[in-house]
């Protein structure tokens, strides 16, 4: 009986939070965040596709400077195979990253290096090693973050490149910096990319702007890899549809010319 | 048996006579689609009933394969979808197919469902006809939300607990319903488990009540523009090829406009944020449903304040499913004996009144009820015009009709639907019935 | 065969009929309850709804973190200033006015849910490197709503006060949460 009697409170505490957040959440929206400009990204459009010396160099970006942080757990190094890489690359890129496999005949865990079967390893074995590691706050995987913003590729280049000193007056709080395109203006993430912060293999000057550029052509790729197939089968399928709509409606046409109608 | 068949088809026909014989699926298919009269003077709205039907046999058999690769745990299902759309050959096809089918499922169902208010397709004998349909809209909605569950995004769980909440909202024994529902103290595994499995179950229901709902057509026959009753063979062509070919051209084109999003902006109708793997302790800053529930959910949110003894939790709930109820009592509310509002000049504006106010309701719940409704107009906010809609939505199906079929004087109604089509001029004229249709 | 032997045969049918009716529905509901009784909390979730915590190693002053039903709740012995300080608070200064004797069952020891009821952040304040806030209990991070010494909000976006969860003291030592 007593347990019944508690459910029930927490069910209704529950209910209580939920309806609180469907109150509260007008607060926050008002306080909206700076906009980032669009820009003109190659896989945009109907006919858009990934650009691949870009999303190349955004995987040299993501892994020398956000993977210390952020996982990309979606993501297998097999896959890289569509941005252009070779096998033999993608074998040495995976082989600089050790994975926990196991149990062997003696019953224990062990590491080996990844493989190119192997997901993206992440920086940390849980969420909560990642917060410990971070002041608290939790580096979001990156394997789907152009899709789960409004603005998308947009928004996250603007977060990237839009770290400035806070207006005189507003206070940051303690472990947070100021960035009027985040949510809030106050983000746990420091500014990541500094003026040369990666030495591309390719010659292209690091500057803060080309690294923001370039990993959020890697990060759209990674989030949607399907993007190509899909926008080059939609176009046939498309076609073929409005053919087959054309061709419909001329028999319809003509079909029901014999009628009184 | 050869001898005595009057049949001219070849060796296939003696089959099909035998089958018949035993299971008369051939002669019910010949009755009551060959030869099902239907009055000749449809127009484009009349495809829907046909786009539905593909719409619920696309989303079964997209939702059957999905669950082949899909895994319902709360530490998997994310990871399960993003295999489905990684991994999985034609995966992202069958999902995105899936979700888009959703909305297209329901752009399709509101137009049908307008196209019958327009035309007074629930008056009578169609009660039970409009009722069941109005049946399979809330088992869709049912579906629908369950669906949305599944991916184990934020929106996910945050729309899962707040609309499962709402049934708190119940005096005495909201909680345990609540409960009962969660399987626990949170929307938590369980309450996932028994989503997929009731969101596998119920399109089969959907598909039950379809099949009541076209019997019960079949058996008052179809409304049409004119809402006058064909009176004999002038007035009706067989539903085969005429309807099956123009349903064809409607569906083409339907499903046309619906792969230009699946494979163009997939995402166009799907929130962000339900990319975020479902995080109880992490609240989104703005939970909304999916677009399809906006006005429903507007009219959950207008009741902001205590009516007598009914707080505003229990009132917004009421509210919300008095707006589906009313659906129900509309062929009774309509007094009007004229079914169709083509003369009908008063109710016609109403008509036109009401769909603006469902759009204007969908358009209040999808926003924070704080915001101005105009930028720095801020004495009017948007849960005023959440409380002018709300308002004049019940206004309509409960004051406005029953006094309209007291007080409109309809327009004279043609006497034939043939009289009406073809203007008095003999059969045969048909340079000017084709000007009639482009009218 | 007299009228009175027929209608004895008549109410001896309604009898039966009656009597397998009200049997069968009674068949019918048990047959049902299993199913709905299965849609109920599972004795493993059962399990889990309520959490013993002892807090006999609790000192004044120390604020410990315990997982409840998936939520974490703070348990603070507070110090007697903490507590004079949530006592004396008028409730006109309130958003959501709650007196401290509401929210505890010993005023030594306050116990709330640990999440923040704005947009369900984790507030800081639990480790004694954390900012407290303004009033000295708790701080979202989140969007800076600031919390007192009984779990109150006092500043910032949140609307009501920390959620007090169903607890009781089992002893001195122990308290038992749900």
């Amino acid at each position: 009986m007593g347990i019944v009697c508690n459910l029930r409170r927490a069910a209704a505490a529950t209910g209580l939070i939920a309806s609180v957040v469907l109150v509260s959440s007008s607060a926050i929206a008002a306080g909206g965040a700076k906009h980032a400009v669009a820009q003109d990204w190659h896989f945009e459009g109907v006919f858009g596709t990934v650009d691949r010396a870009s999303a190349q160099r955004g995987l040299q970006v993501y892994l020398e400077v956000c993977s210390g942080c952020h996982a990309l757990k979606q993501v297998a190094y097999r896959n890289l195979a569509a941005l252009g890489f070779t096998e033999t690359e993608i074998k040495a890129i995976a082989a600089n990253y050790e994975v926990t496999d196991g149990p062997n005949d003696e019953g224990e865990m062990f590491q080996r290096p990844a493989v190119v079967s192997d997901s993206f390893v992440s920086p940390f074995p849980n969420a909560e090693a990642a917060k410990a590691s971070n002041n608290g706050a939790l580096p979001p995987d990156l394997s789907l973050q152009v899709k789960a913003h409004a603005g998308g590729a947009d928004y996250i280049r603007g977060l990237l490149t839009g770290y400035e000193d806070a207006p005189s007056g507003t206070d940051v709080p303690d472990g947070l910096n100021y960035n009027p395109f985040f949510p809030g203006s106050f983000i746990a993430m420091p500014a990541p990319l500094a003026e040369d912060g990666v030495e591309y293999t390719d010659g292209t000057k690091a500057s803060v702007d080309q690294m923001a550029w370039d990993v959020v052509n890697f990060m759209q790729w990674a989030a949607e890899p399907e993007m190509e197939q899909r926008k080059k089968t939609g176009f046939k399928v498309v076609l073929f549809l409005i053919i087959l709509s054309a061709v419909l409606y001329a028999a319809k046409r003509k079909m029901w010319s014999n009628l009184d109608h | 048996m050869s001898a005595g068949t009057h049949q001219t088809g070849g060796t296939g026909s003696g089959l099909v006579k035998w089958i018949d014989s035993r299971l008369p699926v051939f002669s019910y298919m010949q009755k009551e689609y060959a030869e099902f009269e239907a009055p000749k003077n449809f127009n484009w709205f009349w495809n829907f009933g046909a786009i539905l039907t593909f719409m619920l046999v696309l989303m079964i058999m997209t939702g059957v394969f999905l669950a082949m690769q899909y895994t319902p745990h709360t530490s998997l299902a994310f990871d399960s979808v993003e295999r489905i759309m990684r991994d999985v050959n034609f995966g992202w096809l069958l999902r995105y197919l899936h979700a888009n089918g959703a909305t297209f499922f329901f752009i399709a169902i509101y137009i049908h469902m307008f196209r019958g208010m327009y035309y007074g397709s629930y008056k009578g004998p169609r009660e039970l006809l409009w009722m069941l349909g109005v049946v399979i809209f809330l088992l869709m909605m049912a579906t629908a939300f369950m669906g949305y569950v599944l991916p184990w995004g934020q929106m996910s769980f945050w729309g899962a607990t707040v609309i499962t909440n709402l049934f708190s909202a119940i005096p005495l024994v909201g909680d345990s319903i609540v409960t009962l529902l969660w399987g626990g103290f949170s929307v938590d595994n369980p309450t996932l488990n028994r989503f997929f499995a009731l969101h596998y179950l119920f399109p089969f229901l959907i598909f039950g009540v379809v099949i009541l709902h076209v019997i019960a057509l079949h058996v008052t026959g179809s409304n049409n523009p004119l809402g006058v009753d064909p009176k004999g063979p002038q007035d009706t062509v067989p539903f085969h090829p005429y309807y099956t070919m123009k349903d064809s051209v409607g569906l083409a084109v339907f499903v046309t406009i619906m792969a230009a999003f699946v494979f163009f902006a997939p995402n166009f109708f799907g929130e962000p944020e339900n990319y975020l793997e479902a995080a109880p302790l992490v609240t989104p800053a703005h939970i909304v449903p999916e677009w399809y529930f906006l006005p429903f959910f507007a009219i959950l949110r207008s009741v902001d304040f205590n009516i007598w003894f009914i707080d505003a939790k229990l009132g917004g709930v009421l509210a919300m499913f008095g707006s589906i109820g009313v659906l129900f009592i509309l062929p009774w509310l309509d007094k009007s004996p004229v079914r169709s509002a083509n003369f009908r000049p008063i109710y016609k504006w109403f008509f036109w009144i009401l769909l603006l106010d469902c759009i204007v309701l969908g358009y209040v719940g999808g926003k924070p009820t704080g915001d101005p409704v105009v930028a720095g107009v801020e004495w009017f906010k948007v849960i005023h015009l959440g409380y002018i809609t709300t308002f004049w939505y019940f206004f309509h199906f409960l004051i406005l009709l029953p006094l309209l079929g007291i007080f409109e004087r309809p327009k004279p109604l043609p006497k034939s639907i043939s009289e009406a089509v073809l203007g008095g001029r003999t059969p045969g004229a048909t340079a000017n019935a084709k000007q009639m249709e482009k009218a | 065969m007299s009228d009175d032997t027929q209608d004895h045969d008549g109410s001896r049918r309604d009898f039966l009929y009656l009597s397998a009716g009200a049997f069968g529905a009674v068949g019918l509901g048990a047959a049902l309850w299993p199913f709905i009784s299965s849609m109920n909390p599972s004795a493993d979730v059962l399990a889990l709804s309520t959490t013993e915590v002892d807090i006999s190693q609790i000192e004044v002053g120390q604020r410990v973190t315990v997982k409840w039903q998936g939520k974490p709740v703070f348990i603070d012995r507070r110090t007697p200033k903490a507590i004079s300080e949530a006592e004396s608070t008028d409730l006109v200064d309130l958003r959501d006015p709650q007196t401290d004797a509401d929210r505890v069952a010993q005023p030594d020891w306050l116990v709330v849910v640990g999440v923040c009821t704005h947009l369900g952040c984790v507030p800081k304040g639990q480790k004694p490197s954390e900012k407290r806030g303004n009033w000295g209990g708790w701080f979202c991070p989140c969007h800076s709503s600031h919390y007192d010494t009984s779990g109150r909000i006092r500043q910032g976006p949140a609307p009501l006060n920390l959620p007090v969860p169903p607890y009781k003291f089992l002893n001195d030592t122990n308290i038992k949460i749900g």
